[in-house]
């Protein structure tokens, strides 16, 4: 539905995308992660035909990007940043000017709108003017725009950004309902929201695809995964602790204190399943654990690993 | 066709929602009736035609149409909104053409609605409609030309001010460059030929010419050229400084 093949650009001597390629299939929600000026925006405005790219190019439901635009961006549905929209329309005559844009007029453009402001819940504002509305009905707006002529890819900065809790949650409902029938970009820097709706995760960072998979496999990646967080008693840590790094499975034990009260993290060797040989020294040491948890894995901590710069290290 | 016709009536929309098109249709019609009864004597000439309201037309375009023009690329460019409005299924062309046609448009309209001048004239003696109809179309056609390059000069900026400001200036000198004043500095030095260039690019004798009432092929040219020169330009300026 939509293949990326080796897009570059460059700003002068800024490499701001650097041979990114991924394909996206039909029912596929792809999370695209990673630090501000990673070169997210810049790869979206290269696949909605909004930049040229430097080299590579985007094939669009079979439309390449470059050699037939106009057919490809038919396809499309795109939330730039920020989500722009003529302040000074209102929601229902912003509507009514992309409506005959994508090709539809009269009875066909209403019937489309009013599905539209139905789906995304923005009849009470749909005739104030948009520059007075709050940022979550601009942005929602701004959504209601992409999907009006229910384009097969869609495409979504940010989405989510500015949104109270209940509206991203509603944002993500609709996304998800969405999903089986279209090819899904997000952009975001949300990692919950990544394991919310994502059915794949690419993390770019300085303009390179760092990690891809789905955030389950990402998470596995993390010193976390595998991980064990023991609620231990006070005063007993250091011999727990004591006992646990004789296990020739465990690599670390570190105390933590997170707010769930006094505890134990203890890392595994080669992200290794730790809680049964855990629970059997405990019933022998027969400690008072207050809790025993196995971690998934951060998404956070693996984003943070995958796009930190790598330290130097000393030539030897 | 279809997508001009829809941007155009967007963007003639967008002069209306907001004070700016009663303002300049006030203050255009204000000025005009100022210039030409006070400074062009209409009656004091004692003569039944327009040609004291047209004279000004020149000047009068030089201050208020860079105002039409400096939003055009700019306002979209600042607000972020030619992201959207340039990854829709249009053509550069379309677009181009729909936001220059849509200020045209709105120039049309402020023109036409100086009719109670020509019924004036037409009350109190027995004018030329001919010349007065050229006249109209020749000011219209001037309209056209300092628009132009105003939505190209739109589309090289961020700020509407600076679009103004530049307009203005190229305004000026396409305006002057065809004056006596200007003409009688190149006068007695400069050899025939170039004084007869400086004289063809200027807007105000193609203008002037086809107030007299001849409307010939040349000025015509003129003016359509000078139009599809800035699209022109106006289409690469904004492929050049969309992402900026």
């Amino acid at each position: 539905m939509l293949e990326i093949r080796n897009l570059v650009k460059h700003f002068g001597p800024l490499v701001a995308v650097d041979h990114v390629s991924f394909t996206v299939p039909r029912g596929e929600v792809l999370g695209f992660l990673g630090p501000n000026g990673a070169g997210k925006s810049t790869t979206m405005k290269m696949i909605t035909g909004f930049l040229a790219p430097t080299a590579g190019t985007a094939i669009i439901c079979g439309h390449d990007i470059l050699t037939r635009p106009i057919a490809a961006k038919r396809c499309i549905g795109y939330l730039p940043e920020g989500a722009p929209a003529y302040p000074d329309m209102s929601a229902a005559e912003f509507l009514d000017f992309i409506a005959h844009i994508r090709g539809y007029s009269g009875r066909e453009a209403r019937r489309r709108i009013a599905a539209i402001v139905e789906m995304i819940h923005i009849g009470e504002v749909l005739h104030q003017p948009i520059e007075t509305l709050s940022k979550g009905f601009r942005r929602r707006v701004g959504v209601a725009q992409a999907l009006l002529h229910d384009p097969a890819v869609l495409i979504l900065d940010e989405p989510t950004d500015g949104l109270d809790p209940n509206q991203k949650y509603e944002m993500r409902r609709i996304i998800a309902a969405m999903a089986p029938q279209k090819a899904i970009i997000i952009s975001t820097h949300l990692l919950d929201e990544v394991e919310a709706v994502c059915t794949r995760a690419i993390i770019i960072a300085r303009g390179r695809v760092l990690a891809d998979g789905t955030p389950a496999e990402l998470a596995t990646r993390s010193r976390y995964h595998n991980a064990v967080r023991l609620g231990v008693p006070l005063g007993a840590e250091a011999r727990i602790k004591a006992d646990l790094e004789k296990l020739s499975d465990v690599a670390a034990v570190e105390e933590a204190d997170d707010g769930d009260g006094h505890a134990l993290m203890v890392f595994p060797r080669a992200r290794r399943s730790l809680a049964t040989e855990i629970g059997d020294l405990a019933r022998a040491g027969n400690w008072k654990l207050t809790g025993l948890r196995v971690e998934r894995g951060r998404l956070d901590d693996v984003f943070r690993t995958v796009t930190m710069p790598e330290p130097q290290l000393p030539a030897a | 066709m279809r997508n001009i016709s829809t941007i155009l009536r967007r963007e003639l929309a967008a002069y209306f929602t907001t004070p700016l098109a009663y303002v300049f249709i006030i203050v255009f019609l204000v000025l005009a009736g100022v210039l030409t009864f006070f400074l062009g004597d209409l009656f004091e000439r004692g003569q039944a035609d327009l040609q004291s309201f047209f004279t000004f037309h020149p000047w009068l375009y030089l201050v208020l149409i860079p105002a039409l023009s400096m939003r055009l690329w700019a306002e979209e460019r600042k607000s972020g909104t030619i992201e959207l409005f340039l990854t829709l299924p249009i053509r550069l062309i379309e677009a181009v053409l729909g936001k220059f046609l849509a200020a045209w448009c709105f120039a049309g309209i402020a023109l036409a609605l100086t009719f109670p001048l020509w019924i004036t004239v037409n009350f109190l003696g027995d004018p030329d409609n001919g010349v007065i109809l050229a006249s109209y179309l020749a000011s219209w056609l001037m309209a056209g030309a300092i628009l132009a390059a105003g939505a190209a000069i739109s589309a090289a900026t961020k700020n509407q001010i600076i679009a103004f400001i530049v307009t203005a200036a190229v305004a000026f000198v396409f305006i002057v460059a065809g004056t006596p004043t200007v003409l009688g500095l190149f006068q007695g030095w400069a050899p025939e030929g170039v004084i007869r260039a400086v004289a063809a690019t200027s807007v105000f004798g193609h203008f002037s010419a086809i107030t007299r009432g001849v409307i010939d092929l040349r000025d015509l040219v003129y003016f359509v050229s000078i139009i599809i020169a800035f699209l022109g330009a106006n289409a690469v300026l904004v492929d050049l400084k969309k992402a900026d």
